[in-house]
């Protein structure tokens, strides 16, 4: 009860907000986001804020309702206080990035048979900000274990300058975010070239200029 | 006032539905996002103006907040620059607070002169050179615009009602700012149905002499015939000011448009849908506001 308090007191007066107001989005074809899950939201990473943008793309309800962001268990998981904030507030799925463990992403699969849209970041990590990173092969397995789930890429740009990793002040900038037409598993070969090509694609459409 | 306003909103809700009607086959969405927007725009912005002082303050720093915001999204800024900008950020608070506890004399050179010899003096603490120029330049320039010229409609909220019996503060900035709105509308309309001849192409292409001069005359007229209902203003100084606020809002709206052709974008932002960006909306007050708030003082205060 006092979880699900903080969880929405965290969202409606804090992430909303700031991710709204403080900061704004331009969101590109917002039609073509999930009404409800399963799917999966596959986005560059280059910025904590990016967590927080994507989940404020759904109305509150929703959100609280479906959206799950996948999280590194080895970096969100390292303190009991941190852990409880990731997983009951903000409601990660934490999966461990090191192949020790039989199957990584089984966690993810549970959570998209529970009918959850899951934020999935496939270059593994946040990197350089404003740059993308090459895709691991992580998405993949994922979207060959779960062939009938909708897979939206979403290019995000301008977070990596509101907050970059190992940065600590927030500084404001308005987003982008543009949703892509949904694409589903379509063989080991091509999968992965075709997500990153539909990136790549956008970003080239969306012809920023690079942050020096 | 405002009830002219609002009447206004239900005339063109009404009208572009007519259009729409007449001529099926035309698109109007925009016209029917520009007018929602104008709905939305309108409603805040009255609330805004009949709440207490720090609301008032505290929603038009919230607008310069966002027009700096959206500048700052456009231009170029440098990594190295981040910090810069947090404080650059801090300036928007303090300017308006100085507004608020009325010291009009560092109101005045807070930004032209502070902002200005300290954000500098930040980045030689940085210490990248490369692009330092382009850097200061830009980021004082945003700061000037958006936070500097339009902070002086919040100035015109703490002119006592002893100075300007029809309105008191609120009546001043309602009257600048609906005027500089109807001024961009009536340059609009009368450039869409009589505008010929380009006044300055390489700019702004949709501007003509004909939309020009309408938006003077309508504006000056609609100037002179309000200007008692809510400011100290009379005939001929209300002419006066209905001149500088229509050729001062050209002006503003054309600068902002050098700007985003510079930069190689349409409209500023999507904050509000149909219009572009807040910076697309304040363009022309940018300009009409401290030169209405100078001239009114100038005359009046």
């Amino acid at each position: 009860m006092l979880t699900r308090l903080l969880r929405f007191l965290f969202f409606a007066g804090i992430i909303r907000p700031a991710a709204l107001l403080l900061l704004g989005v331009n969101v590109r074809f917002r039609e073509r986001l999930p009404r409800k899950g399963p799917a999966i939201l596959v986005a560059n990473h280059n910025s904590h804020v990016d967590t927080a943008i994507l989940m404020s793309l759904f109305s509150l309800g929703d959100m609280l309702k479906y959206v799950q962001p996948v999280a590194a268990a080895d970096y969100w998981l390292k303190n009991r206080a941190i852990g409880y904030f990731a997983l009951r507030i903000v409601g990660v799925i934490p999966i461990v990035r090191d192949r020790s463990q039989q199957d990584p992403l089984e966690p993810i699969s549970q959570s998209l048979a529970n009918g959850r849209i899951v934020i999935f970041y496939p270059e593994g990590t946040r990197g350089e900000p404003e740059r993308m990173g090459k895709f691991k092969s992580g998405i993949a397995r994922l979207a060959e274990r779960n062939p009938d789930v909708p897979i939206i890429p979403i290019f995000l740009h301008g977070v990596g300058k509101v907050l970059p990793r190992g940065e600590g002040l927030l500084i404001p900038f308005s987003c982008d975010a543009f949703i892509g037409e949904p694409l589903r598993w379509s063989g080991k070969e091509k999968f992965l070239p075709e997500l990153e090509e539909r990136f790549r694609k956008q970003a080239e459409e969306a012809h920023f200029s690079a942050w020096e | 006032m405002v009830g002219a306003l609002f009447s206004l909103l239900v005339i063109a809700s009404i009208a572009w539905r007519v259009l729409a009607v007449l001529k099926p086959h035309k698109d109007y969405t925009e016209l029917k996002q520009r007018v929602r927007s104008w709905w939305v725009i309108i409603v805040v912005f009255v609330l805004a103006i009949a709440g207490p002082t720090k609301i008032k303050l505290g929603f038009l720093a919230f607008v310069s907040f966002l027009a700096f915001k959206e500048y700052l999204t456009l231009i170029p800024t440098r990594r190295a620059d981040r910090r810069i900008l947090f404080w650059a950020y801090l300036a928007i608070p303090i300017q308006y607070y100085w507004i608020g506890i009325q010291w009009y004399s560092l109101f005045l050179i807070w930004i032209p002169v502070y902002a200005f010899l300290f954000l500098p003096l930040r980045m030689v603490t940085i210490g990248e050179t490369k692009g330092f120029l382009n850097a200061a330049g830009t980021l004082h320039w945003g700061l000037m615009t958006t936070v500097f010229c339009l902070s002086h409609i919040a100035y015109l909220f703490m002119i006592p009602l002893e100075k300007n019996p029809a309105g008191g503060g609120p009546g001043l900035v309602l009257f600048v700012v609906t005027l500089t709105q109807l001024n961009d509308v009536a340059q609009y309309c009368w450039g869409k149905t009589l505008g010929r001849h380009k006044v300055i192409p390489k700019v702004s292409p949709n501007k003509t002499w004909e939309g020009f001069l309408g938006g003077v005359l309508t504006t000056t007229a609609l100037c002179v015939w309000l200007g008692p209902y809510l400011t100290p203003m009379r005939y001929p100084r209300s002419l006066i000011i209905g001149l500088v606020i229509s050729v001062g809002g050209f002006i503003g709206d054309v600068v902002i448009s050098a700007i985003k052709r510079d930069l190689g974008v349409k409209d500023a932002g999507s904050l509000l849908p149909g219009h572009g960006g807040i910076l697309d909306r304040v363009d022309s007050l940018t300009y009409t506001a401290p030169l209405f708030f100078h001239v009114m003082k100038y005359f009046y205060f």
